[in-house]
């Protein structure tokens, strides 16, 4: 029971993810331009998403590829879409009231929920081998998709929608969001093949070269700040951390008296204003423009976020100075 | 000739910059980093693969698609800014000051709700824009509609990023942990006290949320003028 939840439960979901690809790609074949191309490029995603697991990694690099070459010849195209009109979306709102609420809700409300549930799962430990009895929290697809199931089974019953609308909305959302959809993915896989090649090694030399031996305040600066650059090339600060507290933390700070608790903690976060500035963050800044269809599809979300970034950088470097010393 | 291995970071921000296809681009810069560190071609592919599956956790929004399909052909965001309608006072920086309170409070205790395909888009957003518009007393400009889309989305990350190490058991504070635990003379840092160090930051960035928020709502009624 433990490894099915663990390794299979969440599949089930991806497969419902790609089932929405699959969809998205049939209604392309509807389209005026581009047909073939962009029904190819949404069933490739599909396939991806629900056979990912079990597909050679090196035919998923590969479909990538082919999907990148779509995109790039400007062959991904969305269709023309009937929006309903505000009169009945109107009339609906007033005509169901609040119940049109419960579906969003639930969604949320299941994640509260079934964040609090436990399996013990026996993991074979790492030097003995032997299995150990672990406690694990549920995955986050389980947590997500059982919440969205749950919320389209009820929105069903309350809305009494017709399948056929709720297939065109559904690919006209995905086509909305587009090729954007699956760059937190790549980024993500771009990021492990920067990691293979050494790239975070590079960059720290480069970093620690430029700091003066023994001194606090410049220490501080450029760890705040390598924390900042590296997270906006790599759009991760887990990434960045490691090495940068490698690199920088430690030698810098930490040997010289620096409250260790203090540095760590204030350097993750400094990392996340790093998050807030780049376009590499995609899952946090540029699908969500896309989401929330904004004029400007790239910065839109970064300009809101840089001042509070800018702000916050300064306010962790005063922290570290003033807790950690 | 270490330096070379930097060109993929060169190729994003070129690409970036010019408003090049991202997906190509992306692509790109993976498979010549590869290639000028003297990774096989199958091998980038394989490491493509492999990462872009592992993270297929950043797209399950996509099962909610449908969900909100139906909500908004059914008037979801009408309803939501009507309710709003009728709340005295109301204004789109506090329904961002709400949510940013509900949001911080939930990724304290490692309560993973949020996301911007789950409540931005369909509660949040038509809820501070109906807000907006009550506040000001006038239907919203295009560029107000635009800022308000950003600051509700901005929202959603300050909320979920600078809350999430107070919790010990988060991800980010175990990795933490086991970085500098690692060094010599820290064996003594716990999970505790990376979060405990973690609250300042917490607080700071929702005070800076709500200030941002506010000062918005004083710009639309100052337009309005």
């Amino acid at each position: 029971m433990g490894s099915f939840l663990t390794n299979y439960a969440p599949e089930i979901f991806y497969v419902l993810c790609g089932i929405v690809c699959f969809d998205t790609a049939l209604r392309a074949l509807k389209n005026e331009q581009s047909k073939i191309p962009t029904f190819l490029f949404w069933l490739l995603l599909g396939i991806i998403f629900a056979g990912g697991k079990f597909l050679p990694p090196v035919v998923t690099g590969a479909l990538l590829v082919v999907m990148g070459v779509i995109t790039v010849t400007g062959n991904l195209k969305m269709g023309k879409f009937e929006e309903a009109s505000y009169e009945f979306k109107k009339a609906a709102a007033d005509k169901l009231g609040n119940k049109i609420f419960i579906p969003a809700i639930t969604v949320g409300v299941m994640a509260f929920v079934l964040a609090f549930v436990k399996y013990t799962e026996y993991v074979p430990d790492a030097t003995t081998g032997e299995l150990v009895a672990t406690t694990k929290s549920l995955n986050g697809a389980i947590m997500t998709g059982v919440g969205c199931v749950l919320a389209l089974i009820l929105a069903f019953i309350i809305c009494k929608p017709k399948v056929k609308e709720t297939r065109e909305d559904s690919a006209r959302l995905l086509m909305t969001v587009g090729a954007s959809s699956l760059l937190p993915q790549l980024l993500g896989a771009l990021q492990s093949i920067f990691t293979a090649a050494g790239v975070g090694a590079v960059i720290s030399t480069i970093v620690s070269a430029i700091i003066p031996e023994g001194n606090i305040f410049a220490g501080v600066i450029v760890y705040c700040f390598g924390m900042v650059i590296f997270t906006m090339i790599m759009g991760n600060a887990f990434a960045a951390f490691s090495v940068i507290t490698i690199g920088i933390g430690y030698p810098f700070l930490i040997a010289h008296g620096g409250n260790p608790a203090v540095i760590g903690a204030l350097g993750m976060t400094c990392g996340y204003c790093g998050t807030l500035m780049t376009p590499m963050a995609a899952n946090f800044n540029i699908v969500p423009c896309a989401v929330l269809e904004t004029k400007d599809p790239r910065w839109a979300i970064i300009k809101t976020q840089a001042p509070v970034a800018l702000i916050l950088i300064v306010v962790h470097i005063v922290l570290m100075l003033v807790l950690a010393f | 000739m270490e330096y070379i291995k930097l060109v993929g970071i060169l190729i994003i921000v070129v690409g970036f910059a010019l408003k090049l296809d991202t997906l190509a681009v992306v692509l790109i810069a993976g498979i010549v980093t590869g290639l000028v560190s003297g990774i096989s071609i199958t091998d980038i592919l394989a490491t493509l693969g492999t990462g872009f599956v592992s993270n297929r956790l950043m797209s399950i929004f996509l099962i909610m698609f449908p969900v909100i399909a139906v909500i908004e052909r059914y008037g979801l965001k009408e309803r939501a800014a009507y309710l709003i309608g009728n709340i005295k006072n109301a204004s789109s920086g506090k329904v961002c000051s709400i949510y940013m309170f509900i949001r911080v409070l939930a990724s304290a205790f490692n309560i993973r709700i949020g996301g911007h395909v789950q409540f931005i888009r369909p509660l949040i957003y038509p809820m501070a824009l109906g807000a907006a518009e009550k506040y000001k007393g006038a239907p919203c400009t295009t560029e107000e509609d635009e800022a308000i889309k950003g600051l509700t989305a901005a929202v959603e990350n300050y909320g979920n990023f600078f809350a999430q190490n107070c919790f010990p058991a988060a991800s980010g504070v175990v990795l933490i942990q086991g970085t500098i635990a690692a060094f010599e003379g820290c064996e003594w840092v716990q999970l505790a006290d990376i979060a405990k160090n973690s609250i300042w930051i917490c607080v700071i960035a929702t005070i800076l949320t709500v200030v941002q928020v506010n000062l918005y709502d004083r710009k639309l009624k100052g337009g309005n003028k």
